[in-house]
């Protein structure tokens, strides 16, 4: 198996660096038929090793190389692979898979994109499919890491190349803000992870998760003083610069920023990397963590607050969004918070399982979304839609389907998956948990809405695209639409798995639930089947608030218009607010950026130039000027000139010191 | 090979070289034999490394011989843990200068690699010399190429930076000197070995530590004498700035491991704090600085500044680690090896990025930012290596960049939170302004004519830059051979800086 274990990765990175470096002379055909041989080939073995691992009950961990030894501590890299690992391998594989079937599709005529004089589009195909694949390899070594470095190594790969992607069209100056705006953002975030690293390492002499997680009873009661007076739990300080870093790659308030700006990236890798995978990373880091994270309920608070902050407030923001694809970021904005709200509940593994399900429905909703910008000649103004259901029935069905899972519509995936996290807050008895409960409930209402808005703006009501978009709108090719169809069956299935994967044991001895976090236990006792469990939904607030959403959108934006001008004539503060997204951009941009450049000029121009340069060095500028009058004048030109005075000199010095010291 | 006298060999055989190219009378003889000096050169350095014994600490290679007698000045030499990686180095870098200088410098080629040949010898002389009279002349004789490298191919304000150059590092070494020549009146040797072992009061080892601090300070360059750096570089030819910034600045490291702690414990355990303090404004401070550069080379030699903080940084950790830990030295060896491996590494980055603006600066004859925009779009293969290296210069796992900065910090939260905290805030700003470079430079639209014309890189670019990012990448991925070749010698070094040798009056 350990074999197996190293060839998933090293598939995908095979296909990624065929397509790289030789994409000239294989051309756009060989380039994808590399990489999908690559991905095709870590999802089957990804299978197997599910099969092997959650199936037969097995656990592997093992170090592949040392990457270092100091101080007789091993850095190594080193495979993890538990039921957690395997099932993110499976989701991640699956995935991207999906999505590079559909980028043969989508990226065809991608030359459209480049001005003719770049030779940067010249094999742009080819790179395109290199960096997914990277990217999966680069995912597949952080979920299946069995330390802190690699994790940490895989966080930053996975960033490399959102960067490279975000910005894949570089000529496009939104596209090369957006991607280095992603970055830094990430950087805030890898900031406290790392600085969580070094907590973990300072204190347990290892980056090994085995190792760690063995030392956690000895420090547990740790208290650091980091500022003069104030004593912190050393648990406390840990988990929260952890999970800033979460917050960076899964994109929480005050984080966020990065996420919606990203789609300026093509819309496969919206899919893939700002839906589906590696903005979960965080999700899925918080779980690995758990035992450390259990330690700490201001922490666990900590948690709850931003990622019911995110749920709700980023979801409001979907709602005044046009822009098709920016519509389902926010909407990934909010689900990510919901995954959060579930870590700080204490409810990982409801958390993971809406990790899971939400990769297939949000991957299907972003790659129909780009089928309509396929048919729409790259209009992305869902104003400008409508009416598309006749034109497209497969994008039109599967939509249907994701966006039911979305909203948790009884019986879809979405459905079982939200239903667990908002239950799991209801039962949390941690402070902030009352907020969290109201934050998700209300955000349960305003995701029905924004996505049945946006559904039924582009499918239904009445067509509001130009005669010349209308005359060419047809369903996308099969390669498009196929893995569409692909990711709708797990969209509606998945949650299924709701029974073992929550309520059953499939995550013990993986995550660790305290024995004061009852929230989950309590779900299991109270869990009786899936029928049961789907009745009891059917009586709850959430089903009502989800189909009141849907029903609000139906209503405002097929059958009475005026209802929507009435509140955004009513209500135009709001409006203002949520279209400035809270001036979170306009702030950044102007305190941390502008700040940044301030401060850079002032200390350039007051420190370097003025105190150093012009007072002290320049201070002395007749010395130098007599210096410089002398050395012109042994400018010979003569290396031996040179060399020859210089030993000369030293010998001098030396003599006439070392005597003089002895007179002394 | 060479038994016995293989350092000399790497010292003299480039100087020699050097002068026989100086004295080769067309550059159709120089430029080939340049570059068979430079490749021997290398190849025989890599026999320090095959016959290399990384037990222990004790010096190996050793040559030994009188010099001056009356003075008991040896020419003594030898490497060991800390020494021999940074030789290679050298003798790697020197070979991609012959190979970047080789078309692009037009006036007098001969004596521009005979310069750097020479300067070649000097370095491996300064890290190999056992005696610190030795070091001293090896030490200032680098001056004189560089001086002459900046004077004579330099840009149009070259003779106020060679000044400033000059006088800097002549001004912090003659302290140095003055150091040195106090500790032989008392010890009555220049032997490294024996000055490691002399005892001292406290107030000499403080002057001693000081004078130090100017001399390796200055070279580092720390903050505040880092100011003719920028000017250097951008008044340097490639070259000049490529041996700058990968092996002249690791000199400064080198001598605080291989004089400062050793021989003056007491002392650095005493102004450690300012050291830190020094390391961490470099990181921060310089780190805004490097954000509001206009000029390319003023931006990467402002980020090498930064990047260095970590190399002194990692160095003086162990004396706030052992105060923290109740005199446990335990990751001070993180330490430490992390600054060695951030010099080994920024002398592949930097290198890399000043090769890098070379190229550009070789097409379009200037190093404003502002004349740049969409380089990418004509030089696709340069860009992709350009934007390989600003990760590196970011410190992206998987580079080399993140080695060394990756085991500073992990070690500094030992000592500190704050310092960590300081020292990890380069994850953000070192990010900030290499990524804005690389938006403003490599990527976006074609920004002018003269961009549009740009041609790719040739066969002779592709190579240097492809044998760096090579580089870069095997020691991101695996850098316990190296980790593995200093551990000894710097479990040495810090069981020498954590035992006083105060002389009690």
């Amino acid at each position: 198996m350990e074999l197996i274990y190293l060839a998933i990765p090293l598939a995908a990175l095979i296909g990624s660096m065929i397509a790289g470096f030789l994409g000239e002379k294989i051309g756009r055909k060989g380039a994808h038929t590399a990489t999908l041989a690559g991905v095709g080939i870590a999802f089957l073995l990804s299978v197997t090793v599910f099969v092997h691992i959650a199936l037969g009950g097995n656990t592997y961990n093992g170090s592949v190389y040392t990457w270092m030894e100091v101080e007789g501590v091993k850095f190594e890299i080193g495979f993890l692979i538990d039921n957690l690992t395997s099932m993110m391998m499976v989701v991640v594989t699956f995935v991207s898979l999906m999505v590079h079937i559909y980028t043969i599709g989508y990226m065809s005529d991608d030359e459209h994109n480049w001005p003719k004089t770049s030779k940067a589009g010249h094999n742009s195909y080819q790179r395109f499919f290199s960096y997914i694949s990277l990217f999966t390899f680069s995912m597949l070594m952080l979920v299946m890491s069995n330390n802190f470095m690699q994790l940490f190594f895989g966080w930053e790969a996975v960033g490399l190349v959102s960067y490279l992607l975000i910005g894949f069209w570089s000529t496009r100056d939104t596209a090369i803000f957006a991607n280095m705006k992603a970055f830094l953002v990430n950087r805030v975030g890898d900031f406290g992870f790392l600085l969580g690293i070094a907590a973990i390492f300072a204190y347990t002499g290892s980056l090994d998760y085995k190792e760690v997680f063995a030392k956690l009873p000895e420090i547990a009661d740790i208290t650091v003083t980091l500022i003069p007076g104030q004593e912190w739990s050393l648990m406390t300080v840990t988990a929260i610069l952890l999970f800033i870093g979460a917050m960076g790659k899964s994109a929480q308030v005050p984080l966020h920023v990065w996420l919606p700006d990203s789609m300026e990236g093509p819309t496969p890798i919206s899919a893939l990397i700002h839906a589906a995978t590696m903005v979960t990373a965080g999700i899925f880091m918080v779980s690995r963590m758990s035992p450390i994270f259990e330690l700490s309920d201001t922490a666990l608070n900590f948690v709850l607050v931003i990622g019911a902050t995110t749920a709700f407030f980023m979801g409001l923001i979907g709602i005044v969004q046009n822009d098709i694809k920016r519509v389902v970021a926010y909407s990934t904005l909010s689900q990510l918070g919901y995954m959060t709200v579930a870590l700080g509940a204490s409810a990982y593994s409801a958390g993971v399982f809406h990790l899971m399900t939400h990769a297939f429905f949000k991957a299907l909703l972003f790659l129909a979304a780009g089928s309509v910008i396929i048919a729409m000649h790259h209009e992305q103004d869902i104003r400008k839609m409508g009416g598309l259901k006749k034109y497209m029935p497969i994008t039109y069905w599967t939509s249907l389907i994701g966006s039911l899972a979305l909203i948790g519509f009884p019986f879809f995936s979405g459905f079982f998956s939200k239903d667990m996290i908002i239950e799991a807050v209801h039962h949390s008895e941690l402070g902030a948990a009352s907020y969290a409960y109201v934050m998700v409930l209300l955000g349960v209402f305003v995701t029905a809405f924004y996505s049945f808005r946006m559904f039924f703006l582009v499918f239904h009501g009445e067509e509001r695209m130009d005669d010349h978009t209308k005359a060419h709108l047809k369903e996308s090719p099969k390669v498009v639409t196929i893995p569409l169809i692909a990711l709708a069956i797990p969209s509606v299935l998945a949650g299924y798995f709701v029974y073992p994967m929550v309520v059953g044991d499939f995550f013990s001895g993986v995550i660790h639930v305290g024995d004061s976090h009852q929230a989950i236990a309590t779900l299991k006792e109270g869990y009786h089947g899936i029928f049961g469990f789907v009745l009891h939904g059917i009586m709850q607030p959430p089903f009502w608030l989800a189909m009141a959403g849907l029903g609000s959108a139906w209503y405002i934006y097929l059958k009475n218009q005026s209802i929507a001008e009435f509140f955004y004539n009513k209500f135009h503060w709001l409006y203002t607010l949520l279209d400035k997204k809270y001036y979170a951009d306009d702030f950044n941009q102007k305190v941390f950026a502008g700040g940044a450049l301030a401060l850079g000029k002032g200390l350039f121009k007051a420190g370097d130039r003025f105190v150093i340069d012009t007072v002290v060095v320049n201070g002395s500028a007749k010395l130098v000027g007599w210096f410089s009058g002398v050395i012109r004048k042994l400018q010979t030109g003569y290396l031996y000139h040179y060399a020859f005075a210089m030993i000369i000199g030293v010998l001098f010095i030396v003599s006439w010191l070392v005597f003089g010291v002895k007179h002394v | 090979m060479f038994d016995g006298y293989l350092l000399s060999v790497l010292v003299w055989l480039p100087i020699i070289g050097g002068i026989i190219v100086l004295f080769s009378p067309e550059k159709r003889v120089a430029r080939p034999l340049a570059l068979v000096v430079s490749v021997l050169t290398l190849l025989l350095s890599l026999f320090l490394w095959t016959g290399f014994n990384a037990e222990g600490y004790a010096m190996q290679f050793v040559e030994l011989a009188p010099w001056i007698e009356p003075f008991k000045i040896n020419y003594h030499l030898g490497v060991d843990g800390i020494s021999m990686p940074l030789i290679l180095l050298n003798t790697f870098t020197t070979v991609l200068i012959v190979v970047a200088g080789w078309e692009v410098i037009q006036k007098k080629p001969g004596h521009y690699m005979a310069a750097f040949l020479i300067m070649e010898g000097i370095i491996n002389g300064v890290f190999a010399a056992q005696d610190a009279m030795l070091f001293y002349v090896f030490f200032e004789a680098m001056l004189i190429p560089m001086f002459i490298v900046i004077g004579v191919w330099g840009g149009d304000n070259r003779v106020y930076a060679t000044m400033k150059f000059f006088l800097y590092t002549f001004f912090g070494s003659v302290f140095m000197l003055i150091s040195l020549i106090y500790m032989y009146s008392q010890g009555g040797s220049f032997a490294i070995a024996d000055l490691h072992e002399l005892k001292l009061g406290m107030t000499p080892q403080i002057l001693i530590f000081l004078s130090f601090l100017i001399a390796f300070g200055v070279k580092v360059p720390m903050w505040p004498v880092h100011t003719w750096l920028p000017d250097a570089h951008v008044q340097a030819p490639t070259g000049g700035s490529v041996v700058l910034a990968a092996i002249m600045l690791k000199i400064g490291g080198y001598g605080f491991l291989r004089f400062s702690l050793p021989m003056v414990p007491d002392a650095a355990q005493e102004l450690a704090w300012l050291v830190i303090f020094m390391s961490l404004v470099a990181v921060v401070y310089i780190g805004f600085i490097a954000l509001v550069q206009t000029d390319m080379k003023k931006l990467v030699a402002y980020s090498s500044i930064a990047h260095m903080g970590f190399v002194t940084l990692g160095f003086f950790l162990i004396y706030p680690i052992v105060a923290n830990n109740g005199g446990d030295t335990n990751g001070s060896a993180l330490a430490i090896q992390g600054g060695m491996v951030q010099m080994v590494s920024h002398g592949f980055i930097s290198g890399a990025m000043f090769l890098s603006i070379g190229v550009l600066y070789d097409r379009m004859h200037t190093r404003e930012i502002s004349a740049y925009g969409g380089v990418v779009n004509r030089m696709p293969i340069f860009g992709a290596f350009f934007i390989l290296f600003a990760m590196a210069n970011t410190g992206l796992p998987g580079t080399s960049g993140f080695v060394g900065e990756f085991m500073v910090i992990l070690a500094s939260f030992k000592a500190n939170f704050w310092i960590a905290f300081l020292a990890a805030t380069t994850l953000i700003v070192g990010a900030a302004y290499t990524l804005w470079l690389v938006k403003r430079v490599i990527l976006g639209d074609i920004a002018n004519e003269n961009v549009g014309a740009l041609n790719d890189l040739n066969r002779r670019e592709f190579f240097m830059m492809a044998v760096l990012a090579i580089a870069v990448i095997v020691l991101g991925l695996w850098p316990d051979p190296l980790t593995h070749v200093m551990s000894d010698t710097i479990d040495h070094i810090i069981q020498q800086a954590t035992t006083s040798k105060l002389l009690l009056p």
